[in-house]
């Protein structure tokens, strides 16, 4: 597993670092980078607001349908990436039923990022949610605390870490995502293109130190959302 | 009382807005998508369906799916539960690098992870190129380049279930099995393993619904050969590319089976896990 990946990091050290930043600077290759990277945090933006939103609701609330919801949750994280795309295509493409003609633009990679990042912050959120005592809440109710700032004061906090460690891995899993942006995003340069197309039309052409050189920084990417990961882990791990 | 009736009423009224924003957006999202795919698999009948699954690419798609993925989720079943086992009851030098790590494939992107194994495992300039070519060994392009992709994509599932639960069950049992002279093998076929038994049948499904579904990886390491290297996921961009959309929609309807299998299977263990 680790000799493959520091193949990588050889590949792309061995055209120097003045191939490297041509690589990286290239007009369409920082296209890709910006457009991921934008629509990344944008993902993980609105993944932090609405993630929260629904665990809430699939905690707090009762209602008929609720744990079906809870195993839709899922379905994004268990449906092959192809097949997610697909299934995006069927209802905001060409041939949607509502007129919805999306794909093939920014807002198609926004969408196919938005489907497969659903769980993360959801799935990390839920569980200290169903722990977290209602006690505080109500005392603070009790003691004449509006709504709006029991949230701000005492969910919030407690929230804050697995918000956290659920927006990291939500952000780490958009910048690379490939397979459901194949069929949906149309893949036009400086458009649509994301990194990971970019890295797939190097290899095809046979040009693996391009590819390589893209290949590591989104490893490093990724490397620095893991340490961000461990640090928050340790710091909830020492509170608790 | 008017006022914390008002309050209570105005809560009401929020509490059926988050509702209806987390529902409206899961439905829109997920929810109608895949209903629209399912509808569209059978809008000509169940006999497109079968006619599609007929189609001999499809086939041998599907079947080089099946044999992936078992292979996948046995070595991943075999070095998962190793792994997991090493990084709770072993203290060595490295242990949190390689915790950290073992993390790693769900961060990275599947396509880098077909690059890096055609870097070191291709026949002409990889690292392991002189070697692979003195066994007469071809992985790259071939089934044991795409069973390794599809291993390094779904080990960390196996693993980040197993891990907790070891955690949680701690050693008290083994060590007073091992005190009563149970030998290292012993222990770990009659009270490690039998401990773990749900942790690991959930990381299984979970790594069997990814190896069904890996894309990004495999189909940089396979080379996408019509009939040979192509699996299920791959005949569906193929299929849907080549306008033949009635195929494309049937394969998808049936990996949208497995995944929603899978999931329903962990549903139902995860309360059994719980009991015991």
């Amino acid at each position: 597993m680790l000799i493959p990946l520091a193949a990588v990091l050889a590949t792309a050290a061995a055209g120097g670092w003045r191939g490297y930043l041509n690589v990286l600077t290239d007009d369409q290759t920082w296209a890709a980078i910006t457009l991921t990277v934008g629509q990344a945090v944008l993902v993980t933006f609105l993944n932090v607001i609405l993630g929260t939103l629904i665990a809430w609701v699939l905690v707090r609330d009762r209602f008929w349908g609720r744990s079906v919801l809870n195993v839709i949750i899922d379905v994004p994280f268990a449906l092959p990436t192809i097949v997610a795309g697909l299934v995006l295509l069927s209802l905001y493409g060409p041939n949607s039923p509502f007129g919805l003609h999306l794909a093939f633009t920014r807002f198609a990679v926004w969408l196919a990022l938005a489907f497969v990042t659903v769980p993360f912050v959801v799935r990390a959120v839920q569980p200290v949610l169903e722990e977290l005592d209602t006690d505080v809440e109500e005392a603070a109710a009790s003691l004449g605390a509006p709504p709006a700032m029991i949230v701000r004061r005492i969910i919030l906090p407690s929230l804050a870490p697995a918000i956290g460690s659920g927006a990291a891995l939500s952000f780490a899993r958009a910048i690379s995502e490939y397979g459901s942006l194949v069929l949906l995003s149309g893949n036009r340069p400086f458009r649509t293109e994301v990194v990971s197309v970019r890295v797939l039309t190097f290899i095809e052409n046979g040009n693996n130190a391009a590819a390589a050189a893209v290949a590591s920084a989104m490893l490093v990417i990724a490397l620095l959302v893991i340490i961000v990961l461990d640090v928050v882990q340790r710091r909830v791990g020492r509170r608790g | 009382m008017a006022e914390s009736q008002a309050r209570a009423g105005s809560r009401g009224t929020l509490r059926w807005l988050l509702r209806v924003i987390v529902v409206g957006y899961l439905v829109l999202l997920i929810a109608l998508p895949i209903g629209l795919l399912l509808w569209r698999t059978f809008a000509d009948g169940p006999g497109e369906l079968f006619d599609a699954l007929a189609d001999s690419e499809v086939i041998s798609g599907l079947r080089l799916t099946v044999i992936i993925a078992l292979w996948a989720v046995l070595i991943n079943l075999v070095f998962g539960v190793t792994i997991s086992i090493l990084l709770v009851r072993y203290e060595f030098w490295g242990k949190r690098v390689l915790s950290a790590l073992v993390d790693l494939p769900l961060s990275v992107s599947p396509v880098v992870v077909g690059l890096a194994l055609v870097l070191v495992y291709n026949g002409r300039d990889g690292w392991f190129a002189p070697a692979l070519n003195a066994a007469g060994l071809q992985v790259i392009f071939n089934s044991p380049g795409m069973i390794m992709a599809t291993c390094f994509v779904a080990l960390p599932l196996v693993i980040r279930e197993v891990v907790p639960t070891l955690t949680e069950i701690g050693d008290d049992q083994e060590q007073a099995a091992r005190s009563l002279g149970a030998n290292a093998v012993q222990t770990l076929w009659r009270i490690t393993l039998p401990s773990i038994k749900w942790a690991v049948v959930y990381g299984v499904v979970l790594s069997l619904a990814r190896a069904v579904g890996e894309f990004g990886a495999v189909k940089v390491v396979s080379g996408n050969v019509t009939g040979r290297t192509q699996t299920a996921t791959l005949v569906v961009e193929a299929k849907y590319q080549g306008f033949e959309q009635p195929a494309a929609y049937a394969v998808a309807f049936l990996l949208v089976g497995v995944s929603i299998a899978c999931l329903v299977v962990v549903a139902l263990l995860r309360p059994q896990q719980l009991r015991s």
